[in-house]
């Protein structure tokens, strides 16, 4: 599987070929406002290499309250995922980093797999996150994305067990998304020795870069990480910070810079 | 993911047995969509499945545990008065009569027997009437085991009677005020605590629904109520019913009333949804009637959904049946045609609820009231035949809401 020249790959190894964690950075679509929301997201790409841009859904199960708030406001102000991709087709300038649609798979599935690919593409769109399609269900969904050239990122967790671990690091393309511990996102978490030999076992198991996520805060956390792994994802921390109304990109560099 | 339309073939693999396959699936419907984090958890609980379920230790443990504790088999009741009503001879398959007060022990007696196997440390559950919760919370006392149980902040208030029973029965209940504050909030929730600690917690499902393999487990434990009615209908009756029904919201009860009938060919079977106050968009819950294909708590199955995919707001007099989704083999059950759907509406419930009452005495859950309304209806059309109704609960929960809506003499009676 030739994934290295993959444009999520490639902005990713362009932040460890300059000495520091890629930034992989989540935001609502549309929270906490429609009009901000390619302000927002070309505000954060400015410092992230990655930008989820996640599909609020009514019954998000693998998030916390953050993301849950998030993503409820965002269905009230009637964000859908039409409405994200015209958005980014209208997007102006481009922005330099990867962007990824996280999306539980109902929302995907209504929007249709058969147009779905070609609809991402066009917006720009390098990949998708999946947290509710394991590997096991994702027979239908991860070629009809890779003949569009679009990558379905892997989720690994702190409980997977080891030959489990080995054949989806194998078969990861874009980047492995280690899940920092058991839970849902936004709960804070410490880099424990224990975390960090997992992350290691998983560098050690994958070809593609691995980025750590799930409760991902401070700059405590990323200094503790860093050696670890190639990137940090930051989620619910950044929601915080958009709904507070602070500037995202003085928040994302502050983790690392 | 498209739907199967070759019903024959579906038909004929559902009688031989062949769903769930090796992946889980009813034909189309069923799977895994699960978080990562929850998969090593689903495969160890289907190997723990497959090696305890039908052991004839473990079948020896829970048969004891059914008939000293639960009070199984529980009665067929002729029910003569309904019968004239109706024009019908009816039978009355008493889950109201097992402990606790609905079929929901049956699942809960033998998922907790089955997680004290598999080494659990503590248990959580979702509920929405409050009936699964109290079974949950009853079964994990005789058990020796913790117990959490989250429920939908709405159901507490019109389901009350249940939350002080499972507190006293010791669960610690947690009310749930994200989402729709409902049944499918308290699924959601008990979702993210079971993934906060997929090794020591044990996820006790209160439905046909939800990732493989619980449909499948569920469908097994409550099959004792179609087997145990089919077997008193042949001794009782000395015919099986030309009719089966059965109240439909995740699907328990039903399933477990269907699934010894489904190979009998003569026996129509009948599940009867929430129809609410109509047909609008989330004026009910009759996911078959109203639903389309769709992904929810880890499974394919219908789903009321808007066209983006997103979970419609539902709602049902019946805080049991209050639920958007339906166990994955209710959708093959329907897509093949074997067994028919049909759904009774708020008002007709209650007519129902309060015709029990009245004829034979018995008062029924607001849920189970939805399976007498699709069984008065069909023996209206079918004069003088025999009908099977799993009655799948009792009501005395229903009370606040029966004071509201039906007690005449009662002073804050509403509209
Ligand atoms: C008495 C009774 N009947 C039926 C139901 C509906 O559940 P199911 O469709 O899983 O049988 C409930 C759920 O709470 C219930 O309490």
């Amino acid at each position: 599987m030739s994934t290295s020249n993959n444009p999520i790959t490639t902005a990713i190894r362009r932040a460890t070929a300059a000495g520091r964690p890629a930034l992989v950075a989540y935001l609502t679509a549309g929270f906490p406002s429609r009009q901000h929301f390619r302000e927002h997201l070309l505000a954060i790409a400015t410092e992230a290499e990655v930008v989820e841009i996640g599909v609020p859904f009514t019954d998000p199960m693998a998030d916390g309250v953050t993301i849950q708030r998030a993503s409820r406001a965002a269905l009230e102000a009637g964000v859908t995922l039409e409405w994200i991709f015209s958005e980014l087709e209208n997007l102006q300038p481009k922005p330099a980093a990867a962007l990824l649609i996280m999306s539980y798979l109902n929302p995907l599935l209504a929007f249709g797999l058969e147009r779905l690919p070609e609809a991402a593409a066009r917006a720009g769109i390098s990949g998708f996150i999946v947290p509710d399609l394991p590997n096991e269900e994702s027979g239908e969904m991860r070629p009809a994305l890779s003949a569009k050239g679009l990558t379905l990122v892997q989720m690994v967790t702190p409980v997977t067990p080891e030959a489990r671990l080995k054949t989806l690091c194998v078969a990861a393309e874009g980047f492995v998304y280690a899940v920092t511990s058991t839970g849902i996102t936004g709960k804070n978490f410490g880099a424990t020795e224990e975390t960090i030999a997992y992350l290691e076992r998983v560098r050690a198991a994958a070809t593609v870069p691995v980025c750590a996520g799930f409760g991902i805060r401070s700059r405590e956390q990323v200094d503790r990480l860093k050696s670890h792994v190639d990137g940090v994802i930051v989620g619910s921390a950044l929601v915080e910070v958009l709904e507070r109304g602070e500037d995202p990109a003085a928040f994302l560099k502050s983790l690392w810079a | 993911m498209s739907l199967s339309s070759n019903k024959p073939d579906m038909l004929k693999q559902l009688l031989h047995g062949d769903y769930p396959d090796a992946r889980g699936r009813y034909g189309a419907f069923g799977g895994r969509y699960v978080p990562e984090t929850l998969v090593p958890a689903l495969d160890r609980l289907e190997s723990g499945v497959r090696r305890h379920l039908h052991a004839d230790d473990f079948q020896a443990e829970l048969m004891a545990e059914l008939r000293d504790w639960v009070g199984r088999p529980t009665a067929l009741t002729p029910a003569p008065t309904l019968g004239r009503r109706w024009g019908a001879q009816v039978w009355l398959k008493r889950e109201d009569l097992a402990h606790t007060g609905a079929h929901k022990i049956n699942n809960a007696i033998g998922q907790a027997l089955l997680a004290r196997r598999l080494g659990a440390r503590r248990i959580v559950a979702e509920t929405g009437a409050g009936q699964h919760g109290v079974a949950s919370a009853a079964a994990c006392a005789r058990l020796g085991l913790p117990c959490t149980v989250y429920m939908g902040a709405i159901d507490i208030e019109r389901q009350a009677p249940n939350v002080d029973r499972m507190k006293l029965l010791g669960a610690t209940v947690v009310p749930v005020t994200s989402g729709d504050r409902t049944l499918r909030a308290a699924i959601d929730e008990a979702l993210r605590d079971w993934v906060s600690d997929p090794d020591g917690t044990y996820y006790l499902l209160g439905s046909a629904v939800g990732p493989h393999p619980y449909p499948y487990l569920v469908r097994e434990l409550q099959s004792v109520i179609g087997r145990e009615a089919r077997t008193q209908m042949l001794e009782r009756a000395g015919a099986l019913p030309d009719l089966v029904a059965a109240c439909v919201g995740g699907g328990s009860n039903a399933i477990g009333m269907f699934h010894p009938f489904v190979a009998d060919a003569a026996v129509q079977i009948l599940g009867v949804e929430a129809g609410g106050r109509g047909a609008g968009l989330g004026e009910n819950s009759a996911t078959l009637s109203y639903g389309r294909p769709g992904v929810l708590h880890g499974s394919y199955s219908m789903l009321l959904q808007d066209a983006h995919g997103q979970v419609q707001e539902t709602h049902s007099v019946s805080a049991g049946l209050d639920y958007p989704g339906i166990g994955p083999e209710h959708s093959l059950l329907h897509d093949s045609g074997r067994v028919r759907y049909e759904s009774a509406t708020d008002e007709e419930v209650l007519d129902a609820l309060a015709e029990c009452c009245a004829a034979e005495g018995i008062l029924p859950a607001l849920e189970s009231a939805h399976a007498f309304v699709g069984a008065r209806r069909w023996a209206q059309a079918n004069p003088g035949k025999r009908i099977l109704v799993c009655l799948s609960g009792r009501g005395d929960k229903d009370m606040p809401t029966l004071q509201r809506l039906l007690v005449p003499s009662s002073p804050e009676r509403a509209t």
